[in-house]
């Protein structure tokens, strides 16, 4: 098991725990809209319902810290502190997006926040972090990484890969897996044989399950993870059990898939980590900072809308660093 | 004048990039005792830290490569197998390569994977002697098949400092292949930039890795007859359209010899592009494995699988009747 540290927050650190939460919760609410309203053609896969786990791995962050995403992803990015407007331009494939629409809502990076990629087959990008860490370990720049990941990647060998090379060097890298219960329709239980902890402990990789819906649960793991990583002593696994109120992807918003039930909705809701978070800072703090994130999002959705569309003739731009042009399809 | 084997090139190509940059490094498996003799006496000379013995796990290490690259480091990715590109094909074609496009231009992923082209080792079985390099071309990944020792070095260097992910095979039927050189002549060659081993004005003969050493025996052969030139494109992926343009407007004819299968193989893209948009005077001609081609069980049998000097032959006497 790994240490979790039982850490006394600032207050000032507390309300800012809740501000991205809330960030992310809005965020997330106006891309719901912007799916609705046909300006967010590819739908998103709405993280709703697991904001303090994205908040609370990037508090134990620095700046500098890297962090592999996934297709869940808009809270990853939001609390390592991507800029919402370009980060939403980014979803809406505008040319003033971070990644120049190229990333999308599936699959952006953000190298000013050291995001590399949130890649789209799932469970691949713990090999790649694993990397990523042994390069940064390397040079001795004291960097950590993070790979988030869902619990439908635990069934995939090439994550089982990624954990073997990482313990074996002992990378400063942490796996989180977001456990939503869910791999689109199909429940963990029967997806995963044995435990998600398991799968870290069977490679010698301290692992921990912890409440996903506590943002401080959240960041007190990490904490020791990050101690861990940065003292050179391994990676660390940390299963943080979470829900997502909405589905799979938005698709699911005209195809109504029946895998929950009503009764289990209602039960997660009850532990919404918004709420949890709200309840650690005063009323008139709350106030101002929900109004601070929603002028901030309608600076983005403005911002993002605003955004001049991309050329066609530039759809292969940024294929190669250096040389070939592609041969046009038609003549 | 020191003789220079393919092999010997690929060891010497590897060294001298990682002596000259520090963030290259190679990985792969039996590194620790040099099991293809690419990295003999790397383990000594760059330590462990610069040559990586990696477990059984090629998608693992193959997206590890991937990672380290886009924090810094150029890694040189060796396989010991051809089929090894097909296990790894997503790491490589769904990885590795659209980091640069999905990031925007954030990113770039200078990895090389160093790969034996089949060639073929004569029975190592049906799993052990596909030629993929088709298929890497085909979705847009740098792809280079040099066939002397002299393109093998410069091609492996400009691999290595390239910023893109690039697949280098290198024909086992090839590292025996020997030349004279000499050392300060060794120099980096740039992508796509095809050669011409043998110029000639009736016919052009496309051929790549081991196949371009038969097409030059076929037209060491064939010459006082026929006037053929041998079309080295030595880059698979950019392939030197303008090169072959101007060699088909000097001979006008075509023949494709390509060790891949037929299907959407090399030999169909090079004949679509030259009947679409270069000089031709007679059909083009192919010579491939065969469609659905499995090879490697039985020498008997690879026997009817296997491109030939014969073939190549044959087809430059059809075009040159066509």
């Amino acid at each position: 098991m790994t240490e979790c540290q039982d850490i006394e927050l600032e207050q000032s650190r507390r309300d800012s725990l809740y501000r991205t939460i809330r960030l992310i919760r809005r965020f997330e609410e106006r891309c719901l809209d912007l799916v609705k309203s046909g300006d967010l053609v590819s739908g998103i896969h709405p993280c709703i319902g697991q904001e303090a786990v994205a908040t609370g791995v990037a508090a134990a962050l620095d700046g500098e810290d890297i962090m592999f995403s996934s297709h869940r992803g808009h809270g990853h990015f939001l609390a390592k502190g991507s800029d919402p407007s370009t980060f939403l331009a980014e979803l809406l494939g505008r040319a003033n997006g971070i990644d120049r629409g190229r990333g999308g809502s599936f699959h952006p990076s953000d190298f000013t926040r050291n995001i590399y990629n949130a890649t789209g087959t799932v469970g691949h990008s713990a090999a790649i972090a694993a990397g990523a860490a042994w390069s940064v370990a390397q040079a001795g720049t004291g960097q950590v990484v993070t790979c988030f990941f869902g619990d439908g990647a635990v069934s995939q060998g090439a994550l089982l890969e990624g954990f073997n090379l990482a313990s074996l060097w002992r990378l400063p890298v942490i796996y989180i897996c977001e456990n939503n219960q869910y791999a689109t329709s199909l429940p963990v239980g029967a997806a995963v044989a044995g435990t998600i902890t398991g799968r870290g402990e069977a490679f010698g990789i301290p692992s921990v399950t912890v409440d996903g819906q506590d943002v401080e649960v959240v960041l007190a793991a990490m904490t020791g993870a990050v101690r861990r990583a940065r003292a050179g002593d391994g990676p660390t696994l940390i299963e943080a059990d979470t829900y997502r109120y909405f589905g799979h992807h938005t698709f699911e918003f005209k195809v109504r898939l029946d895998y929950r039930s009503e009764d289990e909705l209602a039960r997660w809701r009850c532990r919404d980590p918004l709420e949890i978070a709200a309840g650690r800072v005063s009323p008139q703090v709350r106030s101002e900072i929900d109004a601070d994130v929603e002028a901030v999002l309608d600076e983005a959705v403005r911002f993002a809308l605003d955004g001049a569309r991309l050329d066609p003739a530039d759809a292969q731009e940024y294929t190669y660093t250096t040389g070939p042009q592609p041969r046009a399809g038609a003549l | 004048m020191p003789r220079l084997s393919y092999l010997k090139a690929l060891n010497r190509a590897l060294g001298d990039e990682m002596d000259a940059d520090e963030s290259v490094f190679v990985m792969g498996e039996d590194m620790n005792f040099a099991l293809t003799n690419v990295t003999a006496g790397f383990l000594q000379r760059f330590g462990p830290q610069r040559v990586l013995e990696m477990p059984l796990s090629e998608q693992g290490f193959t997206n590890f490569a991937t990672g380290a690259a886009m924090a810094g480091r150029r890694p040189v990715v060796e396989f010991q197998i051809p089929f090894l590109l097909l296990l790894v094909f997503e790491q490589i074609t769904n990885q590795a390569n659209k980091f640069r496009l999905m990031s925007g231009g954030q990113t770039s992923v200078p990895v090389t994977y160093l790969m034996p082209a089949s060639g073929v080792r004569t029975g190592w079985g049906a799993q052990h002697s596909d030629q993929p390099y088709s298929l890497f071309a085909h979705m847009g990944v740098k792809t280079v098949m040099p066939a002397t020792p002299t393109d093998a070095y410069g091609l492996l260097i400009t691999a290595i400092r390239d910023d893109d992910p690039v697949i280098f095979f290198g024909p086992l039927a090839c590292m025996g292949v020997r030349e004279d050189v000499d050392y300060a002549d060794l120099l980096p060659i740039p992508l796509g930039e095809a050669r011409l081993h043998r110029s000639g004005t009736d016919v052009t003969v496309v051929a790549v890795g081991q196949l371009v050493h038969d097409a030059i025996a076929v037209a060491d052969e064939l010459a006082g007859e026929v006037s053929v030139e041998v079309f080295d494109p030595r880059t698979i992926y950019p392939f030197d359209w303008a090169a072959l343009a101007e060699s088909l407007q000097r001979t006008g004819r075509l023949v494709v010899f390509d060790d891949g299968n037929r299907f959407a193989g090399l030999g169909a893209e090079v004949l679509a592009t030259a009947a679409e948009q270069m000089h031709l005077v007679a059909a083009p001609r192919r010579i491939s494995r065969p469609d659905a081609a499995i090879v490697g069980a039985s020498p008997d049998l690879d026997a009817g699988l296997l491109p030939t000097r014969q073939q190549l032959t044959s087809a430059i006497s059809a075009v040159l009747k066509g």
